[in-house]
């Protein structure tokens, strides 16, 4: 299990909980057994969310390894200047 | 072959500082930019754009126009199906209006003619019959909930009940227990801040040629990213993106500015229509009405600090409009605001609202200036109540390595301390300062991102290399390129030319954007060249009847590993390329990536600035620089990102805002309305890059582009305060709101 860190504002569509365990050993996983778990978070998955994977942001690579002791932290979808 | 797995440290290429590729072309006129470019046949574009800040489109009557001589075709939102996907409906929603106009200059309509005297004549044909409505522009009052509803039904499901109409979305971080974190504090302030929108500024305006015919397209444009041009393109003309080949000009400037689409979608329906190819440039003007400047910002802080200077608790609420679609930009900012500091107890909210004004597009660190700015702020003024050291203060709470940051993850490997440890060692620091000056300091942070990316390295017969990548070079990426490439490949710089190629000739390539292109881009071509490396080993091998692994590449060399390999010569690039025909065809490297693990930037910077008595005007005396650079390929670039975004941050923090009146119009769409700095306003910007290593690039590479903007807005209002007595809570600190706030104060 992985424990996933979620912004403030998520919280509220995943049951007022900071932080949620799901089954995933990679980036895509996550987001699937998230939605799954979690059907309120879609709208903001399908919208787009970066996560951080032991302090390193990454947007979208489906196959990134997360290891069960991993810190990660959903956040915000990427974007600059 | 086998590569080194650690970051590289010892460069004979990278860090030195080579002739730019690009120099002389762009010097002697020879450089083709967006409206450089131009075929038989052409047709002049123009665009309607709409007089009314907020207008009902009632009906759009251009038969008088399509009459004149010499116009070939108009068009309005009539001639484009409307997208089912929301982003790609509102970036066509924004080139050309559709049922309701949304701000002033917002384009209604588009004409192409044989000349731009006819093709300006038939825009006056055109009768356009609106229904003006209730306009919004400044932000609290787009925030409230009586307020014009710019359009309905944009709100996700993150907006909390009770927001006002226009709010589209709501994000909150943080950790920690705010009201223990308070409760430790000595002194608490509390402040609000607003920030008026800015511009890019970037030189060349908005320029695209478009040829469409029989369902294929060219277009030819000036922007920081021709893959999404494409895509967003192919996506509005409903065409498959092979069909649509787009080349991207010489830019002159984007920072941010140029990674979407104002005019391409319009040029190509014109071209459609009229079967002929379609130039339309913009003018001064349309740029400022109706591209896309920075939100504007309204934001309340409050922070805790104790005696000695440890911050206990920061929160902030920040309320950004960008404009009539929605944005998520309040997103970064309320990321970025603390991103500085090591807290135990942090909180952001932000809400993105709708207002009159155009879409809001991205410029350099997108968000997080104006939310660092009153973070920074509220922290100099606790410093001054309490009689402490700015820089002192800040060195106790910095974030570090291990710090959870505001936003939540863990801080790996950063370089805040190490940059605030430069600036409190720099001569600027206790310089002296003179009558009516003041020195004021601020800290900034950038995200930075890689992305996709897609290189070919091609060896040439003579051993010389030529690059194809797909980025527009909008801060030196070809030297850095070429360097980068040069240095694994072991051969000169002047060996290695790179060239940015069209959307037919290599798989995706992400925007020029998010500070990405040198560590992404590098880091592929770092690997496209590796893969030559392996390709011309293996051939030694077989032309020396050894096996491959016992070869190896130094200094641009074939090499046998040791003397159990045999005695062979070592075989140059030159050697190995002239008989490439022989041992097997031509050799090249190439590399596709979706990079990931670029590494978080922070810089600080120290400004002195004189305020005038009588005038309230501020001239910037000294200025310096500190960031971390991870390791700075072509030091000249990397100062000129720091040097350019400063500059323009000074511009946002003195005189640079989008002035609207009580009509909803803007007032100063020119560069003499809107000032922006210029050399003779500015003294040398001084830098100091730090190179503290990103473990996630081969040569340790970061990005440099955005973090340089960050600091200036709160750097020059800590100075001014200082060097007036006074503190403004706004932006710009233009002279009559400085002459004013003196005078209050007596």
């Amino acid at each position: 299990m992985v424990t996933v860190a979620l912004w403030g504002s998520l919280r509220d569509l995943a049951d007022g909980r900071e932080e949620v365990e799901v089954e995933a050993s990679n980036f895509k996983e996550l987001l699937d057994t998230l939605q799954r778990d979690y059907p309120a978070l879609g709208p903001q998955i399908k919208r787009g969310v970066s996560v951080a994977i032991d302090g390193r942001v990454y947007r979208n690579s489906w196959f990134t390894e997360i290891r069960p002791d991993s810190e990660v932290v959903l956040m915000p979808y990427m974007k600059g200047g | 072959m086998n590569f080194p797995a650690k970051t590289k440290t010892d460069f004979k290429v990278v860090g030195t500082r080579v002739a730019r590729p690009d120099g002389v072309d762009k010097v002697t006129g020879r450089a083709l930019y967006g409206a450089d470019f131009s075929v038989p046949g052409m047709l002049t574009g123009r665009v309607l754009r709409s007089p009314h800040a907020h207008a009902r489109i009632k009906a759009i009557d251009i038969s008088a126009a399509e009459a004149l001589a010499g116009v070939k075709a108009v068009i309005t939102s009539d001639d484009f199906d409307v997208p089912e996907d929301d982003f790609l409906r509102d970036v066509q929603d924004n080139c050309i209006a559709r049922g309701k106009a949304l701000y002033h200059g917002h384009a209604v309509a588009a004409v192409a003619a044989k000349d731009a005297e006819t093709a300006r004549a038939a825009l006056k044909l055109i009768k356009v019959d609106y229904e003006v409505l209730p306009h919004v522009t400044d932000v609290d009052a787009a925030m409230a909930a009586d307020a014009p509803v710019v359009q309905e039904g944009r709100a996700d499901e993150s907006v909390p009940e009770g927001c006002g109409p226009n709010v589209t979305n709501f994000h909150e971080f943080g950790h920690g227990d705010l009201e223990a974190g308070f409760t430790k504090a000595d002194l608490i302030l509390e402040r609000s801040f607003k920030t008026e929108a800015t511009h890019q500024g970037y030189i060349e305006p908005h320029a695209c040629l478009a040829t469409m015919a029989d369902g294929r397209g060219d277009l030819w444009c000036c922007t920081q990213g021709q893959f999404f041009v494409r895509e967003l393109c192919a996506g509005i003309m409903g065409m498959e993106a092979s069909q649509l080949r787009v080349t991207a000009s010489e830019i002159g400037g984007g920072f941010g500015g140029k990674t979407t689409v104002f005019i391409e979608p319009l040029a190509l329906a014109l071209s459609r229509k009229s079967n002929r190819p379609v130039k339309i440039v913009m003018t001064r003007d349309e740029v400022f009405r109706a591209t896309g400047p920075t939100v504007s910002s309204s934001t309340d802080v409050k922070i805790g600090m104790t005696k000695d200077g440890r911050i206990t608790a920061g929160d902030a609420q920040l309320r950004y409009q960008g404009g009539a679609f929605p944005c998520q930009t309040v997103s970064f900012g309320a990321q970025a605001a603390f991103a500085a500091y090591d807290l135990e107890a942090v909180r952001t909210q932000g809400w993105n609202a709708l207002a009159n004004r155009p879409k809001e597009a991205a410029y350099r660190a997108p968000g997080a200036p104006v939310a660092i700015y009153a973070v920074e702020s509220v922290v100099d003024e606790l410093c001054q109540e309490l009689g402490l050291d700015p820089m002192e203060v800040r060195l106790k709470n910095a974030a570090r390595d291990g710090t959870k940051a505001s936003y939540g993850p863990t801080f790996d490997q950063i370089g805040l301390v190490a940059t605030l440890e430069a600036a409190q060692a720099h001569p600027h620091y206790t310089a002296p300062l003179g009558e009516n000056q003041g020195r004021g300091i601020s800290c900034g942070f950038w995200f930075n991102f890689g992305g996709n990316t897609c290189v070919s390295l091609n060896l040439n017969n003579d051993g010389t290399v030529g690059i194809t990548e797909g980025n527009p070079d909008i801060g030196g990426s070809r030297a850095s390129i070429s360097m980068m490439a040069a240095e694994e490949l072991g051969i000169p710089y002047d060996k290695v030319r790179t060239v940015i190629t069209d959307t037919n000739s290599l798989g995706h390539n992400d925007v020029t954007d998010g500070s990405r292109v040198t560590f992404a881009v590098g880091l592929a071509t770092i690997e496209a060249a590796r893969a030559a490396i392996q390709v011309m080993c293996r051939r030694v091998a077989k032309i020396w009847g050894i096996d491959e692994e016992a070869v190896y590449w130094e200094d641009g060399y074939a090499k046998p590993s040791g003397p159990n390999a045999g005695n062979f010569d070592p075989m140059s690039i030159a050697e190995i390329a002239a008989i490439a025909s022989e041992t097997g065809g031509p050799i090249a490297g190439h590399h596709e990536v979706n990079a990931e693990g670029a590494g978080v930037s922070f810089g600080v910077h120290l400004a002195d600035v004189e305020v005038d008595p009588e005038t309230g005007a501020t001239k910037v005396v000294r200025y310096t620089v500190f960031q971390d650079a991870g390791k700075a390929v072509h030091p000249d670039y990397v100062e000129g990102q720091m040097q350019g975004g400063s500059v323009q941050g000074i511009g946002w923090a003195l005189n640079e805002e989008y002035i609207y009146g009580e009509d909803g119009k803007l007032q100063n769409d020119g560069f003499l309305d809107y000032r922006v700095p210029v050399a003779s306003d500015l003294p040398m910007i001084d830098t100091v890059i730090l190179e503290i290593p990103n473990p996630g690039h081969p040569y340790g590479v970061r990005g440099v582009g955005e973090t340089s903007i960050v600091p200036p807005l709160a750097a020059l209002s800590n100075a001014v305060s200082r060097a007036a007595g006074i503190r403004l809570h706004e932006l710009p600190m233009s002279p009559p709101k400085i002459l004013k706030a003196m005078m209050s104060k007596g």
